[in-house]
């Protein structure tokens, strides 16, 4: 089975961003490369003409959790604020190729979320219910549709976890992460944002409540409002302004398979026995685990998560019994109590975060960009933004997507 | 997957245990006087630490006792020359 890649993985362009030196101040600094450090920085300069902007990145740009996900993309969250922003990113992603000018491989193949028990029916049904209501594509699946859809899901009752349906978004899908990160990154660098790569910030100076500027690896750097993107590291870069946040930092494993010949036609999640499974345009299957469930930064996993989330894997589609694992490996994910995001400012002024994404961070990455950017061109949250604010863990107005979301939320 | 030495019954697969999170946070003493922020702190905020991180362990498929220990969230290493109790 083992197939050659794709001969229709596009080419990339000659040029893709300069590599200047930091200039002394900016009027946005903003502490992280990834994704969602990229998209703000773009947005800002599409968006809102703020063009004297640097995204300081202490590795190379992408090269964290953007570069270490599994590339999924949906919108089917219960809440209505965790729908309106992953809609808002999904009609983003939608534009995203013609936008940007590059083939992000984006892939709209669908994604459905198992049910194996009269719970996760009752579940599912319930978020398609509100997903619809929402104004978002949702549909539930019986077994014969799922058959339908895609065929090597095993629907066979002798099995632990029988399939009894399934959500489905056909909107959703997957796109090549390294060219999302590729292509922000060329055009927030055309509109004048300088990406700096190497640069760790080591130190926010607050000056009277006020962040005024960071200390880095590679000198210090006004600013005249900085906003902290770094997921992984959130909540140690937060510290160094003397700002607490209510995140943990746990490994998220995944891996993917071999190369090999097209035959899984959408994306298939199982909460319940927890493994979520597409096939990405060279032929790799990829597959997740839920997060190991101890802190650790150590972009590493315990053994009995991958084995676990493989069982799943081979019981959902026996037809992968013989494919050959190729590499494993592990993000850092800050997860907030309530597994949502936490977005906008913070006790010190002048400083703003964007981070506890979790395990869910690449489907957002336009809309988390968007908001962010609309955050600090004004300083107020952004509308979709609002309802992720810090606050929300004094006030108590949580926003709780642990269970209904999906996998490891 | 991590080796863990459980103080009643010596080194055990993590598969054994489950993890509590950070040690040593103590319920309000007088909890009728706390504010909200305050209430907050204590409910939602925990240490987050690059290194040394004492936390709480339980033994669930072993003794079902819990215990502290001290690891390093970098490597993984447990620190404690002796778990405790």
């Amino acid at each position: 089975m083992a197939a050659t890649p794709s001969p229709h993985l596009p080419d990339h362009p000659a040029h893709l961003w300069r590599n200047p030196d930091p200039k002394p101040a900016y009027d946005v600094v903003i502490v992280g490369g990834g994704g969602h450090g990229l998209a703000t920085a773009y947005y800002l300069a599409k968006n809102h003409g703020i063009t004297n902007v640097a995204v300081l990145e202490r590795g190379w740009l992408a090269g964290g959790n953007m570069a270490r996900n599994t590339a999924i993309i949906r919108s089917n969250y219960l809440w209505d604020e965790s729908a309106a922003i992953y809609e808002h990113s999904l009609k983003l992603w939608e534009e995203l190729p013609a936008e940007l000018d590059y083939d992000i491989l984006f892939s709209q193949r669908g994604v459905m979320n198992l049910a194996h028990s009269l719970g996760d029916v009752r579940a599912g049904q319930r978020r398609v219910s509100a997903n619809r209501l929402n104004g978002l594509d949702g549909e539930w699946l019986e077994p014969d549709d799922i058959a339908r859809i895609c065929p090597i899901v095993n629907l066979s009752s002798d099995v632990r976890y029988p399939v009894l349906g399934a959500t489905f978004q056909p909107r959703g899908g997957i796109a090549k992460h390294d060219h999302v990160a590729w292509a922000y990154a060329r055009a927030a660098d055309a509109l004048g944002v300088d990406l700096i790569q190497g640069c760790e910030v080591t130190g926010i100076d607050v000056a009277d409540g006020r962040a005024v500027g960071v200390q880095t690896s590679r000198g210090p750097i006004s600013a005249g409002r900085v906003a902290i993107v770094a997921a992984g590291h959130a909540s140690l870069v937060a510290a160094m302004a003397g700002v607490a946040l209510p995140l943990q930092s746990h490994p998220l494993q995944a891996l993917v398979s071999e190369l090999l010949e097209p035959i899984h036609p959408t994306v298939v999640m199982s909460n319940a026995v927890h493994v979520y499974v597409s096939q990405a345009h060279k032929g790799e299957l990829v597959m997740g685990a839920g997060i190991d469930s101890y802190n650790s930064y150590a972009q590493r996993g315990s053994f009995h998560v991958i084995e676990h989330q493989l069982a799943a894997a081979l019981e959902l589609f026996p037809i992968f019994a013989r494919a050959h694992v190729l590499r494993t490996w592990a993000g850092i994910v800050d997860v907030a109590p309530d597994a949502s995001p936490i977005i906008g400012p913070t006790p010190v002024d002048e400083l703003f975060v964007n981070c506890g994404w979790g395990t869910g961070g690449f489907k957002a990455t336009p809309a988390s960009g968007w908001v962010m950017a609309a955050t600090l061109a004004t300083g107020e949250p952004q509308e979709l933004a609002r309802p992720y604010a810090l606050e929300r863990f004094t006030t108590g107005a949580l926003i709780d997507e642990h269970g209904a979301a999906g996998v490891a939320h | 997957m991590l080796l863990i030495t459980c103080p009643h019954c010596g080194p055990r697969d993590e598969v054994e245990f489950r993890y509590g999170g950070q040690a040593g946070v103590a319920s309000p003493a007088d909890p009728e006087a706390l504010d909200d922020a305050t209430w907050a702190r204590y409910v939602f905020f925990r240490d987050n630490p690059k290194g040394p991180f004492a936390e709480r362990w339980v033994h669930a498929a072993g003794c079902r006792r819990w215990f502290d220990a001290v690891r390093d969230t970098v490597t993984n290493q447990f620190l404690d020359p002796e778990p405790r109790r």
